[in-house]
């Protein structure tokens, strides 16, 4: 009846193992098994997105991302965005345009506008209504949120331009 | 502020504010176990001041402090800023203005203060965080404990250097003397234990000298949201921690008949708990937990009979309870001559559903025993409650017991109470190690509480001159606060009826106000529709209070009242006044194959003195957000004591798409004393939407705002 298995997880570019069943949610583990808590459960539907982290690049919704399919992927949590001191143009956005109030939903919405910058650098607001729209800021601070968006778009553009940009 | 600056505020009827039992004030020799040396200055309950005036009055005299709130400060030997309040952090950015508060009237620059927030050990009692309070009643009493400090530490400089206090000057942290010898807080602390009581006449700063309120103040931690470094109640770690979950019942009301928990106990390190119709499981893992919590086959008897959310709406109107809390009828005049008389009556019933706050975090909470002490952190808009509530359920004495609230991730009026804290902590007894339980959200949608539904009936009148010569309003459970109105009307009955409720109902972010400003307001508009006047005009010519004028004036003009800003669109338009704070909305509309999207949002806000204009235009921003969820889709569906669409996905609540471009107007009233924020922004968003949809169609009586 149960199916426990021992997955290799890599996260934040470390190598963590875990016993659990294929079927077990990626966001309990990387929060309850490893500790990176920046990441969280808000409704473990995949419909709020304070969960989101990056699998190989791309924006997941944790709570609703099995174990067993993440073998062989590398996986991104709010954690590992700054390099030391010097926060991710993202999360600088976040900080400069104050698009948050309790922050729950801060880490989600960062690590999802990560996601998009990189495939669209230059988002208009149709897009980030399109693509954040499984992202919810109970608070309310979504046109801070699309004003932060913009922020980091521009300056991550410029950035590109002379080389510093990630 | 005194009594008489107080602006009247109603208390909302559904506040979960016992007071707790009893109220030990910390002894001087803890305040040093807590904070070692420095000054320290304690804003006391008045009966507390007088008792320990003797002791430690600088100022001496025996005046009754009025203060409601205690509150204190400490200053270290390094010169680092303490300030304790039980009031907590939940998003409305509390720590931040009242870090402004203590740092302006301190003289020391922002980053230098810190404050202890909501801790039942290292906090002063205070009933909660809700009513739109910290504002109006925490901050100056903070100020007038750092006005006390700073002047304590003038003292005490000009002993040092025997000069004249009147030539000693507080900037930066510093004592500074002419000539330009300066000494630092720190400093003139060492090796101290001072301690000094605040006097009633403290003097603070009026509004218009303020330094570091009146302007933007960024989130004093709002780094640590952005890293996901800060610690929310549910990423709380504590050794040998495990993970619990609750076994729900059927449906509202049903009790425990059997329990088969074989399956379960199998799954290793499983433990099954039965405490009376108390069902749970700990497990080592989370992932454990909820396996486990699943494979418990309990069987429950459910109460048959209970009304829907279909006929919830004859079933409050049916099950008036007598004698409630503020139910008295307030008549003015004679309404039923006045309406005999009049030349136009107008009558509606409206309805309003139960909502959900949906907090983003759920509830949660860790719970620990030791040593025969409980400390649990949980999320709570009111730890000293919690803590009372654990105090209770335990048989615990009060020094047994510690809450303690980490910034939490919102609350919206949804968190008063302490049901989680005691079911990890029941678990956590069951289990001797520290338990977490973190809601589901379908835990959260079912079995935390609901904003009250309710029926609302109003009666108005008016002469042949269009003029309101009567007003009868009549709330069903919804609540009373916001009930009174606003404009002048000589013939007035308004009454809250108390009900039954079939669900757990209680506080809500601007509860009872966005109700009954939703048909005032309504009831306002049709009444201007149908003699032809403009809706500003027609509720100019019933104001005289001059607050509620301006800012309506104001919201209409940048609203470019009365024409939409683009072809066709409708443009709607309310106003009012709750917790001491004044608002007005317009909302723009264009209309959609399937009824009608907001396009653009105008608020106004007016709360005296704005301590922090960015946080205020973040809270009115959001205020308007979450009351467009109310306005145009929240509504809890329910039947036979089972909620029917609690899931994120079924419950919608306000997404990206559904912003509309929201201006924000504050008007900064330096010469009056700051009322709260959090609340009343949200209040005439649903009027303001409903007046506009009238433009393209008959608007039902009820919220959400839809067509007839």
């Amino acid at each position: 009846m149960r199916r426990m298995a021992r997955f290799h997880l890599r996260i934040n570019g470390h190598e963590h193992e875990l016993d659990a069943e294929p079927g077990d949610s990626l966001l309990s583990a990387i929060r309850d098994d490893f500790g990176y808590t920046g990441s969280k459960f808000g409704c473990g539907e995949g419909h709020c997105g304070a969960c989101t982290v990056l699998v190989d690049g791309q924006a997941v919704r944790s709570c609703v991302a099995r174990v067993g399919a993440m073998a062989g992927k590398s996986i991104t949590t709010i954690e590992a965005l700054a390099e030391g001191d010097r926060l991710h143009p993202v999360q600088q956005a976040f900080l400069d345009a104050e698009a948050f109030q309790c922050g729950y939903c801060t880490s989600g919405m960062i690590m999802a506008t990560v996601s998009l910058l990189r495939t669209n650098p230059n988002p208009t607001e149709a897009d980030i209504a399109r693509v954040m729209d499984r992202n919810v800021c109970r608070c309310g601070t979504f046109p801070r949120i699309v004003e932060a968006i913009r922020l980091a778009a521009n300056r991550m553009r410029t950035s590109t331009a002379t080389g510093v940009g990630r | 502020m005194t009594k008489d600056e107080m602006p009247a505020i109603e208390a909302e009827r559904y506040e979960f504010d016992e007071a707790s039992r009893y109220r030990f004030e910390l002894e001087r020799r803890d305040f040093i176990r807590l904070f070692g040396a420095g000054l320290l200055v304690v804003v006391a309950a008045p009966e507390i001041a007088a008792q320990q005036q003797g002791e430690s009055g600088r100022r001496g005299g025996r005046e009754e402090a009025s203060n409601e709130l205690a509150a204190w400060l400490h200053i270290g030997e390094d010169g680092r800023v303490t300030a304790c309040t039980g009031k907590v952090e939940i998003g409305q950015n509390a720590r931040t203005s009242l870090t402004q508060t203590v740092a302006d009237e301190l003289r020391v620059p922002v980053a230098s203060v810190a404050f202890v927030m909501g801790d039942t050990d290292r906090t002063p009692y205070d009933r909660g965080t809700f009513g739109s309070r910290t504002t109006p009643t925490m901050a100056p009493q903070m100020a007038r404990a750092a006005a006390t400090a700073r002047e304590m530490l003038i003292d005490r400089a000009a002993q040092t250097w025997s000069v004249d206090r009147a030539s000693l000057t507080a900037k930066d942290g510093r004592i500074a003397a002419p000539g330009g010898r300066t000494i630092g807080y720190g400093e003139l602390t060492k090796g101290q234990t001072l301690t000094g009581m605040v006097a009633a006449d403290a003097a603070v700063e009026k509004a218009g000298a303020w330094q570091a309120r009146g302007k933007p103040q960024k989130k004093v931690d709002g780094r640590a949201f952005v890293t996901g470094a800060h610690e929310y109640p549910a990423d709380i770690k504590r050794p040998g921690l495990v993970y619990g979950r609750i076994v729900r019942p059927e449906a509202y009301g049903a009790t425990l008949v059997s329990v088969d928990d074989a399956r379960a106990k199998a799954i290793a390190g499983v433990q099954v708990v039965r405490d009376g119709d108390f069902l749970g499981v700990v497990a080592p893992t989370e992932r454990d937990a909820k396996r486990a919590a699943s494979l418990v086959r309990a069987t429950w008897k459910v109460p048959a009979g209970q009304p829907s959310s279909d006929t919830i709406y004859d079933y409050l109107k049916k099950n008036e309870e007598s004698g409630g809390r503020g139910s008295d009828p307030q008549r003015v005049g004679d309404v039923e001559r006045a309406r005999r008389d009049a030349a136009k009556t107008f009558e509606a019933s409206y309805r309003i559903p139960y909502i959900a706050h949906v907090p983003l975090e759920p509830r949660a909470a860790v719970a620990e025993w030791q040593d025969g002490k409980l400390t649990v952190w949980t999320g709570t808009q009111r730890p000293f409650g919690v803590k009372a509530e654990l105090v209770e359920a335990f048989h615990l004495p009060e020094d047994r017991v510690r809450v303690i609230m980490p910034d939490m991730g919102a609350g919206f009026g949804g968190k008063h109470t302490g049901e989680c804290a005691i079911e990890a902590a029941r678990l956590a007894k069951a289990a001797g190690k520290p338990v977490k339980i973190v809601y589901t959200r379908a835990e959260e949608f079912s079995w935390a509480y609901l904003r009250p539904a309710g029926v609302i009936d109003v009666r108005s009148a008016l002469d042949a001159g269009g003029r309101i010569v009567a007003w009868e309003f009549h709330n069903w459970n919804s609540g009373g606060s916001g009930i009174d109105t606003p404009y002048d009307v000589p013939n007035q009955l308004i009454q809250f009826h108390p009900t039954k409720t079939p669900l757990r109902q209680g506080s809500y972010r601007g509860l009872a106000a966005t109700a009954n400003h939703y048909v005032r307001e309504m009831q306002m508009d049709l009444m201007a529709r149908a003699i032809g006047a403009d809706a500003v005009e027609f509720r100019l010519k019933h104001l005289t209070n001059d607050r509620v004028r301006n800012i309506l004036q104001a919201v209409a003009k940048k609203a470019g009242w009365p024409k939409p800003s683009a072809a066709g669109r409708a443009l709607g338009i309310a106003c009012g006044t709750e917790k001491g704070g004044y608002v007005a909305t317009a909302a723009e509309l264009s209309k959609t194959a399937d009824g009608f999207r907001v396009e653009r949002v105008v608020v106004g806000f007016e709360c005296g003195a704005i301590v922090n204009p960015d946080g205020l235009n973040n809270q009115v921003e959001g205020a308007v957000v979450q009351g467009l969820g109310g306005a145009l889709f929240e509504h809890i569906e329910f039947a036979d004591g089972r909620i029917l669409n609690g899931t994120m996905e079924q419950y919608r609540v306000p997404r990206f798409k559904d912003m509309p471009k929201i201006e924000v107007v504050l008007l900064d009233r330096k010469d009056l004393p700051s009322a709260g924020a959090g609340e009343t922004p949200l209040v005439c968003v649903a009027p303001a939407i409903g007046s506009a949809a009238r433009a393209f169609g008959k608007v039902a009586e009820e919220l959400p705002v839809r067509f007839a």
